[in-house]
């Protein structure tokens, strides 16, 4: 019918281009690592595929963004606080995979925690030997967080501002305990020096080469999952919500129930994120959890184009590309460009790079 | 049945069967301010009524008692005979059949007419549920059916903002038709209306009566002089005189508080 064709066509040809684009990067990425000779130009260094994964991790990271602030107005400044804790859940996992190669030798214990005297493994870490034990943790923990922590807030109707603060507050506030040794975390230094990951050497360029794929793969899969949302009648009720919440919550809708389930999902895909981004960097600490990294992930998403969910992951590669280069080049200019950028395109481009493309149909 | 405005306290339980809705002896007071003083109102089923007051009568407050937005002190707000309306979350009045529209329509501005209606459809409100939801044939009917009635068959692919005044005000009330709410609450339906639009509205509005129970806020004379059979007039949170327009009109303390300026 007329009203169903123009919800599921009409629309979608910057997704499906995205997809393409995605996969040609799934696919490209082991041939010019792989197969391409180190000495041709085109080979692709282990370094060029660390910096692909990432990027693809920080767009996922978007998309989880983009999904709860561009579609259902709620701002989020604390979602580096999801992303983290499923990298922190992953490198539970690896650290316990290191197993008697540590510097200490000790066959259970994490050298932080020979460091610090302990005896024994505390509780909250068994089971992370485990790998499916610790995938159902990445998924668990950020989940629990958003539900625990959307459920208050979304039910005393915390909305706009004051949401994005105490989100910012609720990072920040892990940020402190993540860096505290008692913690058990690792403290200051957080995890690394990871040896491999289900017994795959984690310094090869074939594991990183898997880790990229499965990346990517993640991203496609909750790309779509989060189009399936938005095109559906649930995601007309949440542009609804960001657009005029009281006569939302007037139809009948619980408007806090909607904000909760995306809130967790959007929880879910940025630790699935995080998870995925520990293995390839090598390192996790408690500066993932700064208020300014969650800051950032959103500026990514403006730049991009909010209300766009392959806009928003657009931005997140294009930003961090641009990082990668000024810190590289100019590393003091940084900062400002993030600032100036982040200013420009909130006057000028208030659709983001997506909006500059000419509209035809409607994009998802 | 001659008084619909009765006493305090005399509120008969035999009366009980044949009304919409039963408004007794509401008070609320903001910081000392009554708002609603002691305010008894019965509504009939299918009756087009229209309340009029000056500002700060009690007229949005006592729409807000109904609709679950703000509890009364004391008082009861009984929904047909078996429904406790202070017993109610917002979301469960509408679901019981109770529409509001907003003085200042609020129609989803990113959405189509469609769409706006699509949301307002009677059926499961859950995340879950919303989800996987697929417009059937049968709702895709009525769909065309309110389109119909409101007049924006050719807007039904424009997006709300580009609606003009008039018009949102009729796809809101539309939204509420998607309800099949028993009792339409309207809260200044022609505020900022062209003369044309003003009687599409009355139109609209009367062709309502009979199927619905229809209370609207007004401020415009002549506006309620062309739809109402019957006129409560507020002041300081209570009803001071009801009747036909002619009647209330005559009244001489609705004269001193309210058309007398």
């Amino acid at each position: 019918m007329l009203g169903l064709w123009n919800w599921k066509t009409g629309a979608d040809r910057g997704g499906s281009r995205f997809l393409a684009v995605l996969t040609a990067v799934a696919l490209a990425v082991p041939v010019l690592n792989q197969v391409v000779p180190a000495s041709s130009a085109f080979h692709l260094s282990a370094y060029g595929i660390t910096l692909i994964g990432k990027y693809l991790c920080y767009g996922m990271l978007a998309l989880a963004i983009d999904l709860i602030w561009g579609y259902c107005g709620i701002l989020s400044l604390g979602h580096a606080a999801f992303f983290s804790l499923g990298g922190y859940a992953m490198g539970m996992y690896l650290m316990r995979q290191i197993g008697p190669r540590g510097v200490y030798g000790d066959p259970i214990l994490p050298d932080f925690m020979v460091f610090l005297n302990w005896k024994s493994l505390p509780w909250f870490w068994y089971g992370f030997n485990h790998f499916l034990f610790a995938l159902a943790m990445m998924v668990l923990v950020p989940a629990a967080l958003a539900l625990v922590f959307g459920w208050f807030a979304f039910r005393s109707r915390v909305t706009g501002v004051y949401f994005s603060i105490i989100t910012q507050a609720l990072t920040y506030a892990l940020m402190l305990a993540f860096f505290r040794n008692d913690m058990g975390f690792g403290g200051n230094n957080g995890f690394t020096d990871f040896k491999e990951i289900l017994g795959f050497d984690l310094d090869s360029d074939r594991t990183r080469v898997v880790l990229l794929v499965v990346t990517a793969a993640a991203l496609a899969a909750s790309y779509m999952a989060s189009r399936a949302i938005v095109e559906s009648r649930a995601g007309r009720v949440m542009r609804a919500i960001r657009d005029a919440e009281s006569r939302t919550r007037f139809l009948g809708y619980p408007v806090e129930s909607f904000k909760l389930w995306l809130f967790v999902f959007s929880g879910i895909v940025a630790g699935i994120a995080g998870a995925l981004y520990v293995p390839q960097v090598g390192i996790i600490n408690p500066s993932e959890f700064a208020p300014i990294n969650s800051i950032e992930a959103v500026i990514w998403v403006a730049v991009g184009g909010r209300g766009s969910l392959y806009g928003a992951i657009l931005g997140a590669v294009l930003v961090n590309y641009a990082k990668t280069y000024l810190t590289g080049a100019f590393p003091e200019v940084w900062l400002y460009a993030l600032g100036a950028l982040f200013v420009l395109v909130t006057l000028f481009l208030p659709r983001g790079i997506i909006g500059l493309l000419p509209a035809r149909g409607k994009d998802k | 049945m001659s008084a619909y405005a009765i006493a305090p306290g005399t509120a008969e339980p035999v009366r009980k069967c044949d009304k919409r809705l039963y408004l007794e002896n509401l008070t609320v007071s903001f910081d000392g301010f009554k708002a609603l003083n002691d305010l008894s109102l019965y509504v009939d089923p299918g009756e087009l009524l229209c309340i009029i007051g000056p500002n700060g009568a009690g007229k949005t407050t006592m729409m807000d008692v109904i609709t679950g937005k703000t509890r009364p002190d004391s008082g009861t707000a009984w929904f047909g005979r078996g429904i406790d309306l202070l017993t109610l979350s917002e979301p469960e009045i509408v679901g019981a059949g109770i529409g509001r529209k907003f003085q200042k329509p609020t129609v989803f501005e990113q959405l189509t007419v469609f769409e706006n209606l699509e949301l307002a459809l009677a059926g499961s409100r859950s995340f879950l549920k919303t989800l996987r939801a697929r417009i059937t044939s049968a709702q895709r009917h009525k769909i065309d059916n309110i389109l119909e009635v409101i007049g924006l068959t050719q807007q039904r692919w424009a997006l709300g903002r580009t609606l003009a005044h008039g018009q949102k005000q009729w796809l809101e009330i539309g939204m509420l038709l998607m309800q099949n709410p028993e009792l339409l609450l309207v809260d200044e339906p022609v505020a900022g209306m062209t003369p044309h639009e003003i009687e599409r509205t009355a139109e609209l509005l009367l062709s309502l009566e009979g199927e619905h129970s229809v209370v609207v806020v007004e401020h415009d004379m002549a506006f309620v002089r062309s739809i109402a059979r019957r006129v409560v007039v507020l002041h300081e949170g209570h009803v001071i005189a009801e009747g036909d327009m002619d009647k209330v009109q005559k009244d001489p303390r609705v004269i001193e508080v309210y058309l007398g300026v």
